[in-house]
């Protein structure tokens, strides 16, 4: 195949991606005016090129398996190390579309398929961090005093540790022997809990069957997931998480909360200082209350803007775990994993290594514009 | 005392994580022979002291305990302070870090203290060229992009800005080699690996790693450069330089310039601690034998006291940087006075 023909071929096997893109963004153009920030958000061009390269690998996550041409984990071997564009062997229209890797594998399809590992590990770790940060860091911020001077100290400690050390202390097969995985995920886990429970005990504790009833879902749903991620024991084997993707999961998490953490406390501490916080507390309102009801929601413009950019940083994050062969699995697309092993044989076949590299560059591109056009709306107001 | 203070803390969760029993086994068998079974680990390990309480041997390493001492197989006596150049009863009761001993490095089979030392200075020099490349091209670009909020140029060193901010290091590291050292396709400007670099620095062989580092860093500093810039340029004094007749280079290299410099200033010292993670990437990736290289080594055979050498140097890096920028902000700064 010439260069040309790759790319409409490569063009065309996206086409479920394209398809979705044009409906959600017809649908936003066409109401915009109702959506709010995310509405605005199609005013900025920038926000827009964001927007777009996300739900691009959203969307490639989403239908991966209608994208790829073969399994990512086939290997022909034949088509070891072939360039962009061979015909598969005793088949007359399948091709190796970007090449083959160094086990003869698929890089394109390898690669689709590592959107998925991804955008289900960079978002929900980057949520985990965000509510272990904010159930800390919004008492410490609003009551101050010995709990701020403690926990401050701990997340300084924490952010003064080099990550890349941290890293390869925390996520090796002999640090899962030692179960400390598990139990930190049986800390961090039990904070979006937490959480979720102040918050609904908070609003809704004048009103007792109301609280009870949200409260009781809460904790049924929050502690049968959490039994399944944390411990792997869950009854119904709906939720579980392979030690090993645990393992990094919690460790990303533990890196990124002290970070949120240091924000929300300084947005708390200068929220505190408003008449409408006087007011709550004149009311005599429950200082949780204050903190998740009057707080939060008025601090959620840097908060959006910084979740953004934490997936990206958490993206950035994973690479660099695979680039160093601490990633999920060897066998897994992941792409930090799959620029590390097409990084050996670099200056020979560039090709394995350039496809991750460049996805995983769009989406952190994507992301970064799309919290630069958040920021940009949302000081319009 | 806070620095001590986090100091301490860090290196004793270092140690703490690398003394779990799984990972002194896996150090034991790579030493020894891999096909150890588990009562001759648990040998091993005693005989040369590392089942002793975990307090007792941090104690050793920082110098505050007495330095163990045992024998091995053949009954030689053998000790954390024992050397072979000196007799058993001439050899100090204290060793550790307070009294210079970084200890012994089981990797490379020699005294940690000189392994981390040369090790820094090769590192040091990739430093030197990123912060000279880097900072003052991130200047340019936030200066020239501030300084005319909203124009077309500022939009496109923006766009540039957050495209280098999105690209981390192994990405870009991987294109520039694919793309100017690859020997089947692309130019061949450079070399791929910076081994060579070690003993003869040059434009061939240096300019990739120092390329890759610096661009990662660059857009960050570039925009905060650009947003603390488009602010001073609003500012009052700037419109009545305006009107007073100066023109536009004069205002902004006189009056806007200064001013703006002096969040960049903080930023820049406070990207030193950020830049190690890049150290380590670039040297595994260029074969480029500095201090990143080695703290991978270290790591990937539990090499205990190099690891904890490792930390101590990064930490230190760390606090310091931020000891600095308080300072230099001062100095930047003549409205903030110490009290």
């Amino acid at each position: 195949m010439s260069a040309g023909q790759i790319a409409v071929q490569v063009l065309l096997q996206f086409v479920p991606v394209w398809i979705g893109l044009a409906v959600v963004f017809a649908l936003s153009i066409a109401f915009k005016g109702r959506l709010g920030l995310y509405g605005r958000l199609m005013d900025s061009p920038i926000g827009k090129i964001g927007l777009g390269f996300v739900l691009f690998w959203l969307f490639t996550a989403v239908f991966a398996d209608l994208i790829i041409t073969t399994s990512p984990l086939d290997q022909i071997s034949a088509m070891k190390n072939t360039l962009p564009g061979t015909l598969v062997p005793g088949t007359a229209d399948q091709y190796y579309l970007l090449g083959g890797d160094n086990l003869a594998r698929d890089v394109f399809s390898r690669m689709v398929m590592g959107s998925r590992t991804v955008l289900s590990i960079a978002p929900a770790a980057t949520l985990f961090a965000y509510m272990a940060g904010c159930t800390l860091g919004l008492p410490a911020g609003y009551f101050g005093g010995r709990f701020d001077t403690v926990l401050s100290f701990i997340a300084n400690l924490v952010l003064a540790f080099p990550v890349i050390l941290l890293f390869y202390l925390l996520v090796t097969p002999e640090i899962q022997e030692t179960g400390l995985p598990v139990v930190a995920a049986a800390v961090l886990f039990l904070f979006p809990i937490v959480f979720l429970a102040i918050l609904i005990w908070s609003r809704f504790n004048t009103q007792p069957a109301k609280m009870c009833l949200y409260l009781a879902l809460t904790l049924v749903l929050g502690f049968w997931a959490y039994s399944g991620l944390a411990f792997n024991a869950d009854p119904l084997g709906l939720f579980s998480m392979d030690p090993n993707l645990l393992n990094i999961f919690v460790s990303v998490v533990f890196v990124n909360s002290p970070a949120v953490f240091r924000i929300v406390r300084g947005l708390t501490i200068d929220i505190r200082t408003r008449d409408y916080i006087a007011a709550a507390q004149t009311r005599g309102e429950n200082p949780w209350y204050v903190m998740l009801w009057e707080i939060l929601p008025n601090a959620r413009g840097p908060l959006i803007v910084d979740f953004c950019l934490r997936i990206g940083y958490t993206t950035i994050l994973l690479g660099t775990l695979g680039f160093f062969g601490l990633g999920v699995s060897p066998e897994s697309p992941d792409w930090g994993m799959t620029i590390n092993e097409g990084r050996k044989l670099l200056s020979i076949y560039p090709h394995p290594a350039l496809p991750p590299a460049l996805a995983l560059m769009s989406l952190v591109l994507g992301l970064n514009l799309l919290a630069d056009g958040l920021r940009e709306q949302s000081l319009k107001d | 005392m806070v620095m001590a203070l986090t100091a301490l803390c860090l290196t004793f969760a270092v140690f703490l994580l690398t003394n779990l029993h799984p990972n002194l086994e896996k150090m034991a068998k790579t030493l020894v022979n891999t096909r150890m079974t588990d009562p001759e680990v648990g040998a091993w390990l005693d005989r040369y002291g590392y089942t002793r309480p975990m307090l007792e041997r941090y104690g050793e390493w920082l110098g505050i305990m007495p330095g163990w001492t045992g024998t091995d197989s053949n009954g030689k006596p053998i000790g954390r302070c024992l050397k072979e150049d000196i007799s058993p009863d001439q050899a100090p009761r204290f060793c550790g870090v307070l009294q210079g001993n970084f200890g012994y490095s089981t990797v490379f089979h020699s005294a940690v203290g000189p392994i981390v030392s040369k090790r820094l200075g090769l590192t040091g020099w990739l430093m030197l060229w990123v912060m000279v490349v880097m900072v003052p091209t991130a200047l340019l670009i936030g200066v020239l992009a501030g300084m005319r909020e909203g124009s077309w140029l500022d939009r496109a060193l923006s766009m540039f800005s957050i495209a280098t901010t999105a690209t981390p290091e192994y990405v870009s590291g991987v294109v520039f080699i694919s793309v100017f050292a690859s020997s089947s396709v692309g130019l061949q400007w450079f070399k791929a690996s910076a081994g060579s670099a070690m003993d003869d620095m040059t434009f061939e062989n240096f300019a990739l790693p120092v390329m890759t580092m610096a661009l990662y860093g660059m857009g960050y500093i570039a925009r905060m450069t650009r947003a603390s810039m488009a602010e001073v340029m609003t500012a009052q004094y700037i419109r009545t330089a305006h009107l007073k007749g100066l023109g536009f280079l004069p205002v902004v290299v006189r009056h806007a310039l200064r001013n703006a410099l002096i969040t960049p200033f903080t930023v820049i010292m406070l990207q030193f601690p950020w830049l190690l993670t890049g150290v380590v990437i670039v040297e595994s990736l260029f074969n480029y034998k500095g201090f990143g290289w080695t703290l991978v080594r270290a790591a990937d055979n539990n090499d205990i006291e190099l690891l904890l050498s490792c930390s101590i140097v990064s930490v230190v890096v760390v606090l310091l940087t931020q000891l600095a920028s308080d300072i230099g902000y001062v100095y930047l700064n003549p409205r903030v006075r110490v009290t």
